[in-house]
């Protein structure tokens, strides 16, 4: 099957930031030994090199439908990355410390795309009940439809939470992961020609003012 | 580089976020349209020919763009190669703006994004962190601004 390998290699070397990285002993598939590997996690890709300066990554494993467990091996702090699907191969890490490998289980547990999903998908439940319950408290009209969607500007690709001086410039921070195309359509965020920063602090009074109402009605 | 094509079949089969019949070019020059069964699978888009049940490639989503090109196509493309495009074309516009808007939240790292911006709404809103709960919070890939390891 054919992959866009030369951007896996990219992304895997790139500036982003990984979400663990770290030397691990990885087990031969064929031939038990062990070899020493430069591991880099990013996403549901975990990545691995022949040294921690190399320039192209030896492999890499797809973090979906797998479960991390520890495993009993010849070498100490070992871990196994196991797949659900028949004849599929298990892979035996080794860490270097008990609290290296108590930190790759954990965050290669948590590594897959559908784990990622159910906690955004939680939080967005949870906002947005936040929000149904605030418009249902206030008897004004509101003048900021904005308000009441859920997904400010996230079709865009990015989130609008920076304050930065104008929509249009959004710190390059945002960059590299995969913004959408400027032609895209209207930001929702940005009716008109207001400035960013104007309507941040329009929005700001008001939630300020809603806050404070939601919190003392909830007597948190 | 290595990598199980096991496990990509495997994934290949799972329940689909969207897949339809599209045409689809390839970047080298001088490639035609050809059908195309197009399947998003969490960040990966697999093609298969329409007949076959396994795939001929996939595209992993990551640190790419989707661009609306003319009417009916869209096409991705990735940052290091901004010029090798993959293109689509579609029956409609409405299911070309559907796919464009599907492609652009199918990376990790859109959902990252989004994960950080909810937190942090959530987190203005109560002054609690919702992650708490979970006992994650302290996970780096949830936390905002750049993370050193």
């Amino acid at each position: 099957m054919k992959l866009n390998e030369r951007s896996l290699v990219c992304y895997a070397t790139c500036d982003s930031p990984a979400d663990n990285a770290g030397f691990l002993s990885k087990k031969g598939e064929r031939n038990t030994a062990y070899h020493r590997r430069w591991f880099v996690l990013k996403g549901n890709m975990l990545f691995y090199f022949e040294e921690r300066e190399s320039r192209e990554p030896v492999g890499v494993i797809i973090l979906e439908g797998c479960t991390v467990e520890l495993c009993e091996a010849a070498e100490e702090f070992a871990f196994a990355i196991k797949f659900d699907c028949a004849k599929a191969r298990t892979y035996v890490l080794a860490a270097e410390s008990q609290a290296a490998m108590e930190s790759w289980v954990k965050s290669l547990s948590r590594a897959s795309f559908d784990y990622m999903r159910l906690v955004v998908k939680e939080l967005e439940k949870q906002l947005e009940e936040m929000q149904r319950g605030l418009a249902g408290s206030r008897s004004v009209q509101r003048r900021s439809p904005i308000y009441r969607k859920t997904k400010p500007a996230l079709c865009n690709g990015c989130a609008v939470w920076n304050n930065a001086p104008c929509v249009d410039t959004l710190p390059a921070g945002d960059g590299p992961g995969g913004l959408a195309d400027s032609g895209s359509g209207k930001p929702p965020v940005c009716p008109g020609t207001v400035c960013f920063s104007k309507l941040h602090d329009w929005y700001g009074r008001e939630i300020t003012e809603l806050r404070r109402e939601w919190q003392e009605s909830h007597k948190l | 580089m290595r990598y199980s094509e096991r496990e990509l079949l495997s994934l290949s089969r799972q329940p689909a976020e969207k897949a339809a019949e599209i045409l689809m070019r390839a970047p080298k020059k001088g490639s035609v349209l050809k059908k195309r069964l197009v399947k998003l699978v969490v960040n990966f888009l697999f093609y298969f020919r329409t007949d076959e049940a396994e795939p001929i490639g996939a595209l992993l989503l990551e640190h790419c763009k989707i661009n609306k090109e003319e009417e009916n196509v869209f096409s991705i493309s990735f940052i290091e190669e901004p010029d090798r495009k993959y293109s689509f074309e579609c029956d409609t516009e409405e299911q070309c703006q559907e796919w464009i808007e599907a492609l652009r939240r199918a990376s990790y790292e859109f959902m990252r994004r989004s994960l950080i911006f909810y937190r942090n709404e959530i987190q203005k809103m109560t002054g609690k962190d919702p992650l708490e709960q979970y006992g994650i919070s302290e996970e780096a890939r949830f936390q905002l601004g750049t993370r050193k390891l």
